[in-house]
Parts: structure tokens; C-alpha cells; sequence
């Protein structure tokens, strides 16, 4: 399909055919439909990314603003390029060296941004719930690009969609999850939404990382490395920060990595196929060892390029549902 | 000056109780009870239909007077008590200065004098400036009005000091209100530890880090033979843990608040910040036992833990929300729905844990209507449904996590040392 076809066919659908609400805040209130039809415009949308001359109108007129109030490599650059590729106004503002700096609340900074005539407020902050209380407060539309321990559901959406590009389904797919359950929102948001879509999640971490009640969220929680990846299709390592160390979670980096790092001899327990992933940054050596990391079933790199189309599909969708 | 209160029924906690009687109070004191008195008055209220109670009395209560007063003052706070039907008040120290010393007792007397509303009766720190390191003049703060002592909202968290807080506060016959709460488990956590906490990304309060200091302080008090009351108990444990020590003798007494035994943690959902207080809303089965409790007599009273905070210290991530829920104006129709309502208690049961029993521990000559006691009343109607608007409050603040709840229970008047006052 050529890019202006595939403008053509992406542009002409000015009504959307599923209805979304004003702001994605997590994947704890999305439906199957919902997240498929996410899923559906970012395939479209990925052929974008890969024409030579990326650039589509989809955008145009729109202004997307990315606000961080943690630092964030990939996430942030995925937003501001997935705006520039479909020709909205990308601008950004960081905590430090904004008047957040100065001690102005989330709900003012919020109301400032929205009266410039901002679309989108893509947002990361430290507090889980933050997110929720600028969606509240604001005109504008607003992404979660995570908040706190609580919700990260656009690297959950581009993890099912490379899930989905490589396995072909996710139902009945047994999926670890291995690393610290307890601080990440990544592993909350693919658990919310795996488990929708018909995944058996297996969530693996020492005991000290793993939060209370997790199992009624319909995941299973083990300890045993061994009982998670036995069998498993899909493995993702979550990132262990090196001060869990200090506050009494873990005793060393080094015992950590041999009872749940995630090298060759332990995936010999996955699926000989077991596709390996990991939202980033990773602590090579910790997590996940680096040929692992590196190797043939490794799909970090594909996962950072879906993340580009999972936001402009995103975009794309909250720009148009008011039309 | 002769007040005469006809065809009510009167409720006490002991004694004449749940009958048709009038009132005839004569300045400051009560008269006469009996039914039908034909005698000349120069006032009467008549109260066909409702139910006359001893005026209600709060144990713990934040009046943030003096240091913040933009969250509540003696003046917003009295007249916030007053239409909850509060006679009397023991606010505590966590104030800005902290009340660790005589002047600031003296303050809060002389500016609640001048206000002449609901009385009101300061808690003294424990340690001066609640840091636990240094007891304050006990003697002299007793002498000059403290009421009991507390760092609430700091939890004493040396064992140690708190043993000897407890017999230096005996020494004076005073009472300590311990806060229970062992901080190094809450960590930063902001709501209680559960499933709601981990679906809502929030960091946890366990259970028993309030259990573990309720067990601590019990024990001390048992070891040093001292009394002790706990403050705001929120879980079965804490329940549990108290009933086994007054069955062993233990002078202890527990208080808990309308919130824990109304609500529970999935009020937090969708980051309520308004459900936001400390000890936390627990589960469903924590209210059962807390309900137990009252029914059983092993928690005496219920306080209200009146927390005002200004909108825009609630209007935050819940993270950074301040804790703590206003309570005056919500306490009598919350317990009332949902205590006595549902057939769990009776009004008598409910007066002694909101008028009889407070005075008791906090020894006031209050919370019981006979001949010759200081006539300090409250007269409610429990027949109307009504439904909870915070914009109504009279407190400064509108932290409540209760507004459009339906409940019963409307204060008609308060009566305070034979005038009428609401």
C-alpha cells in the first residue's frame, strides 16, 4: 500500500467506529475491543514509520504537549516523534527548569497548559493517580505515560502489539513476568491487560517485591523461577533498581540474578521459542543477561519501534473521537 | 431564667432511660425531671418527637488553633461542634506552636471563654513539641486545665519514653492518648495495605503496624499499672487485642470514629483524596469487628478525629494529600444510621459511647441528664431523612468523604449550662 493510500484510508474514517473516552489513563477500564482497535490503527501506522519520507496530515492543527515530571528516554521521544511524523505541534516541558520547579501545583500547571490550546497532555509523574487528577482538571485530552506504581498503558499496549506480531494471538499464551511486580506500573498495566485478553500471566519476583492481594487481579505469583518460565512463550523482565538494595527488598544484585535473573540457563525452563522482552531501561547483567538481551528472540528493539506506532495510533484516536 | 423541656424522651446511658419526661432547668443546673411538670418557665422548648440526650461529647478533635487557622479556628471549630451537637470538646495538642505548655492551655481556655460556645478542653503534648524526647510539665499542665496528653498525629515511637510518659502522666492521675501507630512499617505508605493498594499503585499502611503499638502500649500500661486510652482503633486485631486486655484487668480504654465503622478502603478508589486519614479506612471486616466492639463495650466511645484541612491541601496527587476527614457535624447522624438504625445498638448504648463515657474517661461531671447536674443537652430527630452536604458545613473546611450520603439524625438544639445555644 503506498503512503498516500494509506493516508487516504486512515483519513477517510473521520468518525471513529469504537468509542473511546476523553483520556487513557490506564488499561484497568479499557475493554478487548478497545485495545484491539488501539492495536489495529498502529499496524496501519506503522508502515508510516518505515516509508522514507515520514510524514502524514493526521496531526495537523493539533498540539501535543509532553509533561515529565520523571526522566524518560523512549517514552517521551516516542510521543514528541509520533506527533511530528503525523504533523501535529510537538512541545515538551520538564519538572526541572519549569515553574513545577517553583512549587506550582499539577492542577495550575495543568490549566495553563490547557488554556494555550493544547490537545493532548501526555503526562509522566511520581504519583500513582496523578494522571487521573489533570484528566479531571483539564479541557485537553490526557495520556498516561505513567504514573507512579499505578498504571503505564501505552508500553503495555505496544508490549500486546508485539505480542500479537509475533505469537499471532494472546489467548491461552502463558506469559512471566519477572522482576520488581511490587514498584512497576508496567507490570500492572500488561497484567490488567493480558489477563483481559485471555493470557495466563505468571508474575515471578522474591516476596519482597511482589504487592499484596496481586493474585486476585487474576495473575498467578510464584517465587519459584522454575514454575514461571516452565513452558513459557513469552518472557518479560522488569527492571530491578539498584536502590531496592538499600531499603531492604533485595540483598544483592548478585543473589537477585541467580535465583530470577534471566539468562540462558534459565530460559532453558521457557519455551524453546520463548520470545524475550523488557520495557527499559535494562541494568544488563541484573535483569537479563546480555546475549539474552541481545539474541535472536530477544524483542526490545522491535518493542521500542511499536512504541512509536502504538502513540501515534493514540493520538491519533483521542484527536479525532470529538469529530 | 427557667427552661422548660416538655415531651421529650429522655435518654441516658444508665439509670432513667428511654422515657416521656420533661425538663425543668433553672440557670445553669437541671431541676427537675418528671413527667408532665406544670411549673412556670420563661422558655420552652418543645421537643414531641424527639429524643433529649446528655450533651455530646468529643474526646479528639483537631481545632488547629493556634498556627492554622486557615483550616479551622476555636471560633469555626466550636460552631462547627455546636451543630453537631456537641456540648463539649478536648481538642489536641498538634498544633503550631504545639500546646506543651502552660500559656498555650491557658490560651485555648481563654479564647473558648470568650467564644462561649461548645466548651472546650485542651490535650497537652506528651513531649514538648511532640518530639518525643523530653516529657512536658505534666503537673503543672494538669493544673492548668490539660485534659489528658497526647502527641497525637506523632506517634511516640520510643518504647522506652512511652513507659515513662505513662507513669510520670499517672503520677498527676493523668490520662495519656496514645496514637498508635509503628511508623518504620508504614514507610511512605498512604492508605491501608491490601488489594485496593496495589491496584491503585499506592503504598500501603499495614494493619499491624497500628496493631503492634496498640499491643505495646496495652502491655505497658498493664506492666506499669498505669491507665491508658487508645486513640482511633481501626482494625479487628486492634479490637481484639483490647478486649483481651480489659479482660485481664487492663485500665484501658479505646476510642474509634464514625469513619471506621462507616467506610472502608474502597473509598480511596479513584484516588478520593478525601478518604485519605490516618489509621486508614480499613475492609469490610474490619467494620464488622469494629461494630462488635461498640456492641461488646470494648471500645468506649466514639470520637470524632475532626480533621480540617483547607480544599487545596486535598486537591493534590493523593500521595501529597494531607490526612484526616471533619467530623463534628457528620458524627451523631453517621452513628445513628449506623449504629442504632440497623438494630446494633441502642440509643442508650449510643449515648454512653458519645456523651456518658467520654466524660468518664476524660473525668468531666458530664454526660448524664439528672437532678442537679450542669444542664448541657442536645435535642435530635432521628425521624427525617436528610442527606449530607458539606457546603452546609459550618466548619472552615469541607473535607468530608460523606457528602450526598442519606442518613438520620437532625440536631435540633444544644443546650449548654442551661442556655440555649443552638
Amino acid at each position: 500500500m503506498s503512503l498516500t493510500v494509506l493516508t487516504a484510508c486512515i483519513y477517510a474514517e473521520s468518525e471513529l467506529e469504537m468509542k473511546f473516552e476523553k483520556d487513557l489513563l490506564g488499561l484497568k477500564n479499557l475493554n478487548e475491543e478497545q485495545i484491539l482497535y488501539v492495536i489495529d490503527t498502529a499496524r496501519k501506522m506503522k508502515m508510516l514509520i518505515d516509508s522514507p519520507n515520514k510524514k502524514s496530515p493526521q496531526l495537523q492543527g493539533k498540539t501535543i504537549i509532553t509533561l515529565f515530571y520523571e526522566n524518560s528516554t523512549r517514552t517521551r521521544m516516542s510521543f514528541e516523534l509520533a506527533t511530528k511524523y503525523m504533523s501535529g505541534n510537538a512541545a515538551n516541558i520538564s519538572a526541572s527548569g519549569s515553574s513545577v520547579a517553583k512549587g506550582e501545583t499539577l492542577i495550575d500547571t495543568g490549566k495553563t497548559l490547557d488554556m494555550m490550546g493544547t490537545d493532548i497532555i501526555v503526562m509522566r509523574h511520581p504519583c500513582s493517580g496523578a494522571a487521573d487528577l489533570l484528566a479531571k482538571n483539564v479541557r485537553a485530552s490526557v495520556i498516561n505515560a505513567g504514573d507512579g506504581m499505578n498504571e503505564h498503558p501505552t508500553q503495555a499496549l505496544l508490549d500486546f502489539y508485539t505480542i500479537l506480531e509475533h505469537k499471532g494471538h494472546i489467548r491461552d499464551l502463558k506469559i512471566a513476568i519477572v522482576g520488581d511486580i511490587k514498584h512497576s506500573r508496567v507490570a500492572r498495566s500488561n497484567v490488567y491487560g493480558l489477563t483481559r485478553l485471555g493470557a495466563k500471566v505468571f508474575l515471578c519476583a522474591p516476596k519482597t517485591l511482589i504487592p499484596p492481594d496481586m493474585e486476585k487481579t487474576g495473575a498467578i505469583i510464584t517465587t519459584n523461577l522454575k514454575e514461571a518460565l516452565d513452558g513459557a512463550e513469552v518472557v518479560m523482565g522488569l527492571r530491578i533498581q539498584k536502590e531496592r538494595q538499600n531499603s531492604g527488598l533485595l540483598s544483592s544484585v548478585r543473589e537477585y540474578h541467580k535465583f530470577f535473573g534471566l539468562n540462558e540457563q534459565s530460559l532453558k525452563m521457557a519455551d524453546k521459542d520463548a520470545y524475550i522482552m523488557h520495557p527499559g531501561p535494562v541494568n544488563r547483567g541484573v535483569e537479563l543477561a546480555s546475549n539474552v538481551m541481545d539474541g535472536p528472540l530477544s524483542l526490545i528493539n522491535e518493542q521500542v519501534k511499536n512504541g512509536v506506532a502504538i502513540r501515534m495510533a493514540l493520538l491519533y484516536i483521542l484527536t479525532r473521537r470529538s469529530i | 431564667m427557667r427552661l422548660l423541656i416538655k415531651n421529650g424522651t429522655l435518654i441516658n446511658a444508665e439509670g432513667l432511660t428511654e422515657m416521656k419526661r420533661d425538663i425543668l432547668i433553672a440557670d445553669e443546673m437541671i431541676m427537675q425531671i418528671k413527667e408532665n411538670i406544670t411549673d412556670e418557665y420563661d422558655m420552652m422548648i418543645d421537643a414531641t418527637g424527639c429524643h433529649v440526650l446528655p450533651g455530646l461529647i468529643d474526646a479528639h478533635c483537631h481545632l488547629r488553633e493556634p498556627g492554622f487557622e486557615y483550616k479551622e479556628d476555636i471560633e469555626s471549630g466550636t460552631l462547627s461542634a455546636l451543630h453537631g451537637g456537641f456540648t463539649s470538646i478536648a481538642c489536641m495538642p498538634n498544633t503550631n506552636p504545639v500546646i506543651d505548655n502552660e500559656a498555650l492551655i491557658n490560651y485555648i481556655y481563654d479564647r473558648s471563654k470568650q467564644i462561649n460556645r461548645t466548651k472546650v478542653y485542651p490535650i497537652a503534648a506528651v513531649s514538648i513539641n511532640q518530639e518525643g524526647k523530653m516529657l512536658t510539665e505534666m503537673g503543672f499542665l494538669k493544673l492548668a486545665g490539660a485534659i489528658a496528653f497526647s502527641d497525637d498525629g506523632k506517634p511516640v515511637e520510643s518504647s522506652s519514653f512511652m513507659k515513662k510518659a505513662l507513669l510520670y502522666a499517672d503520677t498527676f492521675d493523668g490520662l495519656i492518648i496514645s496514637h498508635c501507630e509503628d511508623k518504620s512499617l508504614c514507610e511512605d505508605g498512604v492508605m491501608n495495605e491490601g488489594y485496593m493498594s496495589t491496584v491503585l499503585g499506592l503504598s500501603g499502611i499495614p494493619k499491624v503496624a497500628e496493631e503492634l503499638m496498640v499491643y505495646r502500649d496495652v502491655r505497658l500500661a498493664e506492666y506499669t499499672g498505669t491507665k491508658i486510652h487508645i486513640a482511633h482503633i481501626s482494625t479487628r486485631e486492634s479490637v481484639d487485642i483490647i478486649r483481651q486486655a480489659k479482660n485481664r484487668g487492663v485500665k484501658v480504654t479505646a476510642e474509634t470514629c464514625p469513619h471506621y465503622f462507616t467506610l472502608t478502603e474502597e473509598s480511596c478508589d479513584h484516588f478520593n483524596t478525601l478518604a485519605k486519614v490516618n489509621p486508614p479506612l480499613r475492609t469490610s471486616d474490619d467494620v464488622i469487628a469494629i461494630i462488635e466492639g461498640l456492641k461488646d463495650g470494648t471500645i468506649d466511645i466514639i470520637a470524632t478525629d475532626h480533621a480540617p484541612h483547607h480544599n487545596d491541601e486535598k486537591n493534590v496527587e493523593f500521595s501529597y494529600a494531607s490526612n484526616g476527614l471533619i467530623g463534628f457535624e457528620t458524627a451523631f447522624c453517621l452513628s445513628y444510621t449506623y449504629l442504632v438504625k440497623p438494630g446494633h445498638l441502642t440509643m442508650s448504648q449510643l449515648v454512653s459511647l458519645m456523651s456518658f463515657k467520654p466524660a468518664r474517661i476524660l473525668s468531666l461531671d458530664a454526660g448524664e441528664i439528672n437532678e442537679g447536674k450542669q444542664a448541657d443537652l442536645t435535642i435530635v430527630d432521628v425521624n427525617e431523612r436528610k442527606t449530607i452536604d458539606i457546603t452546609k458545613f459550618k466548619s472552615k473546611s469541607s473535607n468530608s468523604p460523606y457528602h450526598g450520603f442519606e442518613v438520620y439524625g437532625e440536631i435540633k438544639n444544644v443546650i449548654i449550662d442551661g442556655k440555649v445555644v443552638l
